[in-house]
């Protein structure tokens, strides 16, 4: 296996969705492959905790946005 | 004799639930502003991971309201109303950004990872410095993520939003996307491979 064909089907082996043996053996003896598959999983983790937290990324919503959602209940379309 | 489906819930939570929806669908002013003022910060801040521009999150929230008032007879009680609204924001941020689509879409192939003839990748992968997960712990690396995440191809980042961040299964995605599920499959392995590159520079060791 080369890692090219590896990182192709690195999605399906971390879902258990290949023969994990031949991806196995190619984790064992390359090194670079190893990191990537750990950083690809810290992406993951990380994209989710930068916009996980809705209530951070947000001030007071704006007035005229609630009076204007509100008005529009009034006059159905 | 039919009980009163308020009495059936049990927690104080689903009480105060149920109260706000018979109000609602009693058509009460104060209750629809009760749960407009309770959910709209929350919703705006789900719209901006879809839409970039403050006004169109807005706009996006706007019309997720009015869908939601329109469609509150055949709202379940199954789910909660928050868990509701926010499926409602999806579906009208999707919407409006199908609507907005112009160019073609820039091309992912060069923000993935590049090989040698022979397989072999062009670049060896480094280690991440205990950088990474902690490092978004700080608002200024969530901030960088989120920039990153933003110069996928829109399709992309679509799709990475709808799986890794909103949590939704592959089927679900597709079916807000309009694709197959095979397709969600592919454009999620490029779209994480391609922030992963997009992320290394700044997170592998003795990067910036
Ligand atoms: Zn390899």
């Amino acid at each position: 296996m080369t890692c090219r064909e590896f990182i192709e089907f690195l999605m399906q082996y971390l879902l258990g969705e290949v023969d994990r043996e031949k991806f196995d053996a190619h984790l064992a003896v390359c090194s670079s492959c190893v990191n990537y598959l750990k950083t690809y999983q810290q992406t993951v983790k990380v994209s989710k905790a930068a916009l996980a937290d809705l209530d951070e990324s947000l001030p007071k919503p704006p007035e005229e946005l609630i009076r204007a959602i509100l008005a529009s209940r009034m006059k159905p379309r | 004799m039919n009980p009163d489906p308020s009495l059936m819930v049990s927690s104080p939570e689903e009480r105060e639930e149920a109260r706000l929806l018979s109000a609602l669908r009693a058509g009460e002013d104060s209750a629809y502003e009760e749960l407009v003022r309770l959910h709209t910060g929350r919703l705006l801040a789900v719209a901006r991971r879809f839409v970039r521009n403050p006004e169109d999150a807005q706009d996006v929230v706007q019309e997720a309201f009015i869908s939601a008032f329109r469609s509150l007879d055949r709202f379940e009680g199954t789910a909660q109303l928050s868990t509701w609204l926010h499926r409602i924001v999806v579906n009208a941020a999707l919407m409006r950004l199908r609507s907005r689509r112009r160019a073609p879409e820039e091309s992912i192939e060069e923000l993935l990872p590049k090989f040698l003839e022979n397989g072999h990748a062009a670049e060896l992968s480094r280690e991440w410095g205990v950088s990474g997960e902690e490092a978004v712990q700080q608002a200024q690396t969530r901030h960088m993520v989120r920039q990153c995440i933003e110069r996928l191809p829109e399709s992309y980042r679509l799709v990475l939003i709808l799986r890794d961040i909103e949590e939704m299964d592959t089927e679900e995605a597709a079916k807000l996307m309009g694709i197959t599920a095979n397709a969600v499959k592919i454009r999620l392995h490029r779209a994480r491979q391609a922030l992963r590159g997009l992320l290394d520079p700044h997170f592998r060791e003795g990067g910036a």
